[in-house]
């Protein structure tokens, strides 16, 4: 799936502006901290306008001169640093927020297979403050998949975990590019994770 | 315990209580979420306006109330006029002027639950599929609740304690506007008045003292819940 992005915004007395084409596999942006990378993963889902340039997924357009799709309509998934999972709903109530949400045809995971392949079986009645920081980002991965997603935003999935965590939720991550064959547009500034995880990796500076 | 005429009194105050909120209650969360979310010009006008019947002498209120509202008023007529509706010396009068002194405390309790909530969560909604007012009522609303039951009892609280814009709007008229406090008042000026003064100034004292802790165990939930959102 071509992914094909060129986008700009000003923030404050910045811009951010990236320019990229991305295939399959996993898409690192890379770069320092405070270059703006989450800004364009927020440009991309939806909850940041860009000032000008456009977003193609596909053959889909989301953001274009004519046309902004709303977040909800755009079937971007977007794992987030902090996981941000809902903390009045219980795991089971987080994971099937967008799958009960999504139209039949665009979900292609049940709560089984999501729940089997993240290893989260025995968290479905938990409570999210209750969770490790993996166990939390495991159960936003699904939450993220189980909508039914043409593409994966991960903004740090891996910033808020220890080391052995980081190697489980990387082996998670490296099963979503090869198995489930999603494309994934990953943010990091660390260049060991890039190295692992990237099929291509796109540089942003300030 | 009670006498019949002191049952009377507990429920005319219960019901004007009841109404009071119940008409607040939408008011008053529309005004907490706008002041909570948005920034406009006027933003700190409407702010004043709103908690005005704090810090104004509720018989000022009262008296706003009978201009606006009296049977020569520019609402009161057209109340009048469409409805064939009065509120001057009647209950109904007296539920308007305890949610106006009600309004105040319910928009702060609500905008700081509303305030407390993590915005970035609806944006994760958002993009998991959910429309704003799919992410509203999911996400923000339940957020919220705790804020807004705390609001609901506070300002039924205050409004059963309602006297000055009460007394000046509506009067003190047994049966129609002579709650809990006005016929603590009424009992004062008679004499052999005591008891009853007695029996109803510790009915309000138990009223007041269950709604403060009831609304104070709401709000600490609600700071529970930001702290574990934290972890």
């Amino acid at each position: 799936m071509a992914i094909d992005i060129d986008v700009a915004r000003r923030l404050g007395d910045r811009t951010i502006a990236a320019r990229f084409a991305a295939g399959s596999g996993l898409t690192a942006l890379f770069g320092p901290s405070g270059a703006g990378k989450t800004s364009i993963l927020n440009m991309v889902a939806g909850l940041l306008r860009p000032d000008r340039g456009h977003i193609r997924i596909g053959e889909r357009t989301l953001f274009d001169g004519a046309t902004d799709l709303p977040p909800e309509a755009r079937r971007v998934g977007y794992v987030f640093q902090d996981g941000r999972l809902f903390p009045h709903r219980r795991v089971r109530a987080n994971l099937t927020y967008g799958h009960d949400l999504a139209p039949p045809a665009n979900r292609w995971m049940s709560l089984e297979e999501a729940t089997q392949f993240l290893g989260i079986g025995h968290l479905l009645d938990r409570w999210p403050h209750s969770l490790s920081g993996g166990e939390a980002q495991r159960v936003a991965i699904g939450r993220a998949l189980l909508a039914g997603p043409e593409i994966l935003l991960m903004d740090e999935p891996l910033s808020s975990l220890d080391a052995a965590r980081r190697g489980d939720i990387m082996a998670v991550i490296e099963r979503i590019r090869d198995e489930l064959e999603l494309p994934i547009l990953y943010v990091s500034h660390d260049r060991a994770e890039v190295d692992r995880l990237a099929t291509q990796v796109v540089a942003i500076g300030e | 315990m009670l006498s019949a005429e002191e049952w009377g009194i507990v429920a005319l105050s219960l019901k004007i209580g009841g109404v009071a909120v119940l008409i607040t209650l939408p008011v008053a969360f529309a005004l907490a979420w706008i002041l909570a979310r948005y920034r406009f010009p006027g933003r700190v006008v409407l702010d004043g306006l709103v908690h005005l019947p704090l810090v104004l002498p509720p018989v000022v209120t009262g008296w706003l109330l009978l201009i606006a509202f009296g049977p020569l008023g520019p609402v009161g007529r057209w109340l009048e006029s469409w409805f064939g509706m009065t509120l001057m010396f009647r209950w109904t009068g007296a539920a308007l002027a305890a949610a106006i002194m009600a309004l105040p405390l319910m928009v702060r309790a609500m905008r700081l639950s509303i305030e407390g909530i993590d915005r970035r969560l609806e944006g994760a909604a958002r993009t998991l599929g959910a429309g704003r007012w799919h992410a509203f009522r999911t996400i923000s609303l339940p957020l919220a609740l705790p804020g807004i039951l705390a609001a609901l009892v506070l300002g039924f609280a205050r409004s059963i304690g309602e006297f000055g814009a009460t007394i000046t709007f509506v009067s003190n008229i047994p049966g129609e506007t002579r709650t809990l406090p006005l016929a603590i008042y009424s009992a004062l000026q008679v004499p052999g008045g005591e008891a009853m003064v007695t029996r109803l100034a510790l009915l309000s004292v138990a009223l007041s003292l269950g709604a403060l802790i009831l609304s104070e165990w709401l709000v600490r939930r609600t700071h529970s819940e930001g702290q574990r959102r934290g972890d």
